[in-house]
């Protein structure tokens, strides 16, 4: 043994639960059917740190509070559902480690972890918003494949560079941790958000599409894609790592040098 | 109450209610309703690829697609519906392209195809490339192009309407659809939805597993509606477990990473699958891979500490590959287990992964009453229903595939139908049901609490009704799973509230788990045999004789209101291929 000093001295077996840690989960907590106003509460739970944020709301509504509301389906990071602000940052409860965002010292979180609704949308209750006007912004940029002409009896075809160009915007799960990330879209929610300028640009870059001129000109409304500011937020938030603020200014771009 | 009116009203936004309401939508007026925001189904989480026969980069035609569906269904796959399903994946797959699916292409430009488990040339002489993929985000690829192509039609949505019963009206001796009772979930409020055809299109059940794939939205809803208005519910006994699922969290990790090369190794880093499959290896079907790998562990040659699991092998795979066709299962790897897949093989464990019974139905999406009598205006497709193209167990891609072929012929038939039919009139208190439930709930004072009774639900059914089952442990989960129903009977729920209260309908999908996991074991207790999916050590073999049919379960109850399920059979419909022993 290297370090016989640090064995413990006492002869008891290791106890079961000993890969678990204290951890204090502070949770933005909202009941209009209770009280108008939103407050901060806390929940201290032993939990094992691999576990994701989820494990942990899951632990709290399950064992602790059942009142506790949010939403989630897949767990792992594919349907969209449980975008949060977690410590500050839009993140997705399921993919989020609480080892990843805790300090530890002798197995109890230093500090609380925060957990809130996104920003920008209308809380109904606790970590629910509602997505409503996040997804009529999707609907608005025509989200769909535009194309002229008789279609082809197989399938149309594309090189793998054309499929390329677009993949990284085809990744989009629409949970709004980018939209709900940007600092224009909470001052104005008119904006209609890097979500929704991402799936035009799904469709703007795809070779086999013909609408790109018309999601352009809806783009280029005063409240299309000139609001953004490029501040970067929205490519950090993205748990799927697209690279947004690259594929706004991609579109910025294409409207620029587009020909009428 | 609110009283709403369709002609048609289809159940789930996931692929199959999406593709089915492009259909009804342009034919009838129609409604979706469905307990997610419809980019939230867990079609989302379906990876490898949609299987058909293009031979884009190889030859291959649809009939070695219906064999090896039949093959890999262990022969109790309803041929008639596996040659439709094989027919048209072909044109399922180039709608979805023309729909604007970014598949993945060959060097030509066309659709690119990869080989997947149990798929073969000629009738099993060797793999093929058959599955037609979008890296290993297919689903979440079809998800989205449904619903793109939903918005484009204008597809009325009632997103977070939870349907909990289904309304029946006898008509002249016939039972007859009259519509859906839904709970929304903003308001607590119940709906009343009038529909002259309902299609069910409300996925899986698998969440009565502990370790599984499944979400947590997967409750079984829709069979247990169906179930309990009297409808049998056909082959549940017959529940695939994938073999690679992440070890511990049941996170699917797609059999196009196998496709792609990746091996199965036990801890002396044996390639064990050419023990169990010379051909095939690690591309032999599902239950077969699974089995295998149980065998491994239980004797003594799993990996770990506790030899619970064994590996997925992608190291000899270029990195490169794994980023162009494996992007996302390499990072889950990352994400929950902290492994990097280019240098390190990935601990790896059966999951539970999907229903091959359902709500038994005919090639038209026709729910069936009995073995021949169709409910008229009732609907049913993807993993809720029970064609069956799937058998005793399914090939991976043939669920893509499934919810678009039967998908499209559902909303195509409901809208059609409506389109000629009458609304039938409601039944008396159309509501009670469901608003007697979801008070009972409510108000209950009972001391038992969902998490617990479900904790114990998935348990018993880990232990005792998984890849390997007997007599004793299924009458073991029998007796467990009734303990639990009584127990059910004094739950309580801490919210109380009407608004977004997800405690009170996590107890009511609570009560739909307990209904179908009974179903699962009765059923699975009476076949005494082992076929594909269902194996019994008790009964090792496939006993043709006695169980070439598909199980049918019907809920009754006696006159103290004492519930039962009653067993019944229906034949195998079987055209082109006699049964075979099943080797890969």
């Amino acid at each position: 043994m290297a370090t016989p000093t640090l064995e413990k001295t006492s002869g008891t077996a290791p106890s079961a639960d000993e890969h678990l840690v204290t951890v204090t989960f502070r949770i933005r907590r909202f009941n209009p059917e209770e009280a108008a106003e939103a407050f901060w509460q806390d929940f201290e739970i032993r939990i094992d740190p691999k576990e994701r944020v989820l494990d942990a709301l899951h632990q709290i509504k399950w064992e602790l509070d059942g009142t506790l509301t949010f939403r989630r389906s897949c767990a792992h990071g594919i349907c969209g559902s449980d975008a949060m602000r977690i410590n500050g940052k839009n993140r997705l409860a399921c993919k989020t480690l609480i080892k990843d965002i805790v300090g530890l010292k002798n197995g109890v979180g230093t500090k609380p972890i925060s957990v809130e609704p996104i920003k920008g949308l209308t809380v109904l209750k606790d970590l629910v918003v509602d997505m409503d006007p996040f997804f009529q912004a999707y609907r608005d940029v025509m989200p769909f494949l535009i194309t002229k002409g008789n279609e082809p009896t197989r399938e149309r075809l594309q090189s793998a560079a054309d499929r390329e160009r677009f993949d990284d915007t085809t990744k989009c799960i629409l949970c709004a941790a980018c939209t709900s990330s940007c600092p224009v879209f909470w001052s104005d929610g008119q904006y209609f958000g890097p979500a929704a300028i991402v799936n035009a640009h799904r469709f703007i870059f795809d070779s086999r599409d013909e609408g790109a001129e018309q999601r352009l000109e809806i783009l280029n409304d005063r409240d299309g894609v000139w609001r953004c500011r490029t501040v970067f937020n929205c490519t950090d938030a993205c748990p799927r790592g697209i690279e947004v603020t690259k594929a706004i200014q991609e579109v910025k771009q294409a409207l620029i040098t587009r020909r009428f | 109450m609110q009283i709403h009116k369709y002609d048609t009203v289809i159940v789930g936004a996931g692929g199959a209610g999406m593709r089915a309401a492009i259909e009804a939508t342009k034919r009838s007026r129609t409604a979706v309703l469905t307990k997610l925001y419809p980019t939230r189904s867990h079609t989302g989480a379906a990876q490898g690829g949609m299987a058909a026969a293009l031979a884009n980069v190889e030859d291959d035609n649809w009939e070695w697609h219906t064999f090896d569906t039949v093959k890999g269904g262990d022969y109790l796959v309803d041929q008639d519906a596996a040659e439709i399903l094989a027919k048209e994946a072909i044109d399922s797959v180039l709608d979805l392209e023309k729909m604007g699916l970014p598949f993945n292409r060959t060097p030509e430009g066309r659709i690119d195809q990869r080989r997947f488990g149990g798929h073969s040339r000629n009738h099993g002489e060797a793999p093929v490339r058959r599955s037609c993929y979008a890296a290993d985000r297919t689903g979440h690829m079809i998800l989205q192009t449904l619903y793109q192509n939903c918005v484009k039609e204008g597809v009325e949505f009632y997103n977070e309407f939870y349907v909990l019963d289904l309304l029946l009206s006898e008509v002249d001796g016939v039972k007859r659809t009259a519509g859906v009772v839904a709970y929304e979930l903003a308001t607590g409020e119940l709906h009343v939805f009038r529909a002259k055809a309902v299609v069910f299109a409300s996925g899986g059940n698998g969440k009565f597993y502990k370790v599984t794939s499944n979400a947590h939205t997967l409750t079984g809803d829709g069979q247990a509606a169906a179930f309990r208005r009297g409808l049998p519910l056909e082959d549940m006994e017959f529940f695939q477990f994938h073999p690679t699922g992440i070890w511990k969290m049941g996170i699917l990790l797609t059999e196009g990473a196998r496709g792609e090369g990746g091996i199965l190794r036990n801890k002396d880093g044996e390639r064990f699958m050419e023990k169990y499959a010379p051909v095939m290896k690690d591309l032999a079907s599902r239950d077969v891979v699974s089995r295998s790998i149980y065998t491994e562990i239980r004797e003594g040659r799993g990996c770990g500490p506790d030899g619970d699991h064994v590996y997925l092998d992608l190291t000899h795979l270029p990195p490169e590959q794994l980023d162009a066709k494996l992007p996302d299962i390499t990072e889950f790897a990352r994400t929950y287990l902290g492994i990097e897949p280019y240098t390190d093989p990935i601990p790896i464990q059966p999951t539970a992964h999907y229903a091959m019974g359902g709500i038994p139905t005919n090639v038209r999406g026709e729910v069936l009453a009995d073995n021949t009598t169709v409910v008229p205006g009732l609907y049913a497709a993807g993993e809720v229903a029970c064609v069956s193209v799937h058998g005793a167990n399914r090939l991976g891609t043939n669920s893509l595939l499934d919810i678009n072929v039967f998908g499209r012929r559902a909303g195509i038939a409901a809208a059609e139908y409506a389109a000629t039919a009458d609304f039938v009139e409601l039944p008396p208190e159309p509501e009670r049901f469901v608003s007697t439930e979801v008070e009972r709930m409510r108000n209950s004072t009972g001391e038992e609490r969902v998490p617990v009774l479900r904790k114990a639900l998935q348990e018993t059914m880990d232990k005792n009704a998984m890849v390997f089952r007997t007599e004793q442990t299924l009458k073991e989960a029998l007796e467990d799973i009734a303990e639990l129903r009584a127990r059910y009977r004094n739950v309580s729920v801490q919210d109380k509230g009407r608004r977004f209260n997800t405690d009170l309908l996590e107890a009511l999908e609570l009560g739909n788990l307990l209904e179908l996991a009974e179903v699962l074991v009765v059923s699975a207790l009476a076949r005494n045999e082992s076929r594909g999916g269902h194996y019994r050590e008790d009964y090792p073999n496939r006993d043709d004789v006695n169980f070439m049919r598909h199980t049918m379960a019907y809920r009754e109850v006696d006159a103290d209101g004492n519930q039962s399920i009653r067993l019944d059979y229906k034949p195998v419909v079987q055209t082109r291929y006699q049964p075979m022993e099943r080797k890969y």
